[in-house]
């Protein structure tokens, strides 16, 4: 019988254990729902901020890291995909291959203020970009590389090697393998990575501090090298820089920037799905 | 007349050397086995004849293979075309996870052979060949992995011979199958026979009897003996092969 009591012991801790990761993230949540939805309203989504944003909308800071995650998406995924195919169908492992891929690991665990730093010294002053939308989207791309990079890899090994050799006994060349047969069966792999890296640059503050974050700017960006509002940094402005800010736009803000990151997390859920219920191997 | 010829062939993994010195002539229009006991060389022998092996880093290869006369092996060589002439089927059924259609043209398409709207009757005319057609007909769309194991290999023969090769090279191609498939694959292998030059390596050596014309008997990287099949199954003129072939060695 005591096999059985320790099974049950274990499950029970198990599950307990669970409970604890989960419950916080439940309670973050909640607390942000039921105090942000009186805020939500037509005109806090669509009006520029008013009377030093204690009134009005959000809808600049909205719009910006719409924008930004944009341009992060325009210069990360064919870059990041791109290495990702160089190094897993292209590249020989040799030490050069080898101080790449140690080189990407590392750059997934710099904190974001120095990907912030790195960009106002690369693209806000050396490139001459200025505080704008093109150094904020290049600073948050460079952030989010890494992430896709090695997901994107990982997703390509992940396809069997048999599909290149059939390929290459059919008279394919590499390239023709792999966009025929690898790419398309590596893609729910690949979305995700790609999904959670933009899902962690549209939420990051740090990076865009420095490169393209206007404290207030009651009117959307003019040109991709305008500065602009972007719902992280804001949040973080009238959380902690606005004396006297009512409590329900911080939390409505805070719903925003969290439902804009669901909604994304939500269509990587379910192209992934989709794409997996067509994989049988 | 030989479709392929092989002279003084040696292969290697590095310093290990996998096969020495084969040498031997194909038939075109004919079905050539290759018998020899798990690792003698005879899939590595096989993977020679269509440079699959290349893609294996620190393989060596000396001496030459010709194909009607012309060394594939020399330095100028066009190693993908050269596939598209010597085509291949797998020991375990492998279509793409894609519909039926597109496992059969996906030859034509990446070799760009036929237009996209002149597809339908290679299709037709490749699983016709393997003797599919009536069964898959009606589901061209659909996946092809849904298909039986036996219906699969079948299908990866006609994605083979869609590309319209020379040669077909199959690589032990019913040990995945049932008996049953197992005897509509051989049956399959007479019919192509008019049309393709074709060498099978396989551990049946029932199979080697039913269904090649010329049997080779490897052993541990040599080719040890050819002849005609049922010379080779009746009188062996080699011991070892003798040996092999009723059982008491291998």
């Amino acid at each position: 019988m005591n096999r059985y009591l320790g099974q049950r012991v274990g499950f029970t801790l198990l599950g307990g254990l669970t409970f604890i990761v989960v419950a916080p993230i439940l309670l973050v949540v909640g607390v942000i729902v039921v105090n942000g939805l009186g805020a939500l309203s037509w005109e806090f989504l669509t009006a520029m901020p008013r009377e030093g944003m204690k009134a009005g909308g959000i809808f600049p800071a909205i719009v910006g890291t719409l924008l930004l995650t944009l341009g992060t998406a325009l210069v990360a995924i064919p870059l990041g995909i791109g290495g990702a195919i160089y190094l897993a169908e292209y590249a020989r492992e040799t030490w050069f291959t080898r101080a790449i891929r140690l080189a990407i690991i590392n750059l997934a665990g710099i904190p974001s203020v120095v990907y912030g730093l790195f960009g106002l010294g690369m693209f806000v002053l050396f490139s001459q970009f200025g505080t704008s939308i093109v150094a904020g989207s290049l600073t948050l791309a460079l952030m989010t590389l890494p992430i896709i990079i090695s997901a994107s890899e990982e997703a390509l090994r992940a396809v069997p090697t048999e599909f290149r050799t059939v390929n290459a006994s059919l008279g394919g060349t590499h390239w023709q393998g792999i966009r025929q047969v690898v790419l398309p069966q590596a893609l729910p792999g690949i979305i995700t990575g790609v999904i959670l890296g933009l899902l962690r640059a549209a939420g990051e503050t740090a990076p865009i501090l420095f490169t393209v974050a206007a404290f207030y700017l009651p009117r959307l960006p003019q040109s991709p090298f305008d500065q602009t509002m972007a719902l992280p940094y804001h949040l973080y402005v009238i959380s902690t820089q606005v004396p006297g800010m009512p409590l329900q736009i911080q939390y409505g803000t805070a719903l925003v920037l969290l439902t804009l990151a669901l909604a994304l997390n939500l269509c990587a859920t379910l192209i992934r799905s989709y794409f997996r219920k067509r994989r049988q191997w | 007349m030989e479709k392929i010829s092989v002279q003084q062939l040696n292969f290697f993994y590095g310093a290990k050397q996998a096969l020495s010195d084969i040498s031997l002539d194909i038939e075109d229009r004919k079905i050539t086995a290759l018998i020899g006991p798990s690792g003698c060389g005879k899939s590595t022998f096989l993977r020679c004849l269509n440079r699959m092996n290349d893609t294996i880093p620190g393989t060596r290869v000396t001496g030459q293979i010709l194909l009607d006369g012309e060394n594939i092996y020399a330095p100028d060589t066009d190693v993908i075309g050269l596939r598209s002439r010597v085509g291949m089927v797998f020991q375990r059924p492998n279509p793409f996870p894609q519909s039926i259609f597109d496992n059969v043209a996906f030859g034509p398409r990446v070799l760009h052979t036929h237009r996209e709207n002149g597809l339908a009757p290679v299709v037709e005319a490749s699983l016709q060949q393997v003797g599919l057609w009536d069964e898959v007909k009606d589901i061209l769309r659909q996946d092809a992995l849904r298909l039986s194991l036996g219906q699969q290999q079948r299908l990866c023969i006609a994605r083979a011979i869609a590309v319209k090769p020379e040669v077909i090279l199959m690589d032990e191609p019913c040990s995945a199958l049932d008996p049953i498939a197992t005897l509509e694959v051989e049956e399959l292998m007479r019919i192509l026979r008019a049309n393709f030059c074709i060498v099978i390596v396989t551990h049946n050596m029932q199979q080697a009897a039913r269904v090649s014309d010329r049997t080779g008997f490897f052993w541990l990287g040599k080719l040890v003996e050819t002849d005609a099949t049922e010379t080779m199954f009746t009188r062996p003129s080699n011991k070892l092969t003798e040996d092999y072939i009723t059982g008491r060695a291998g």
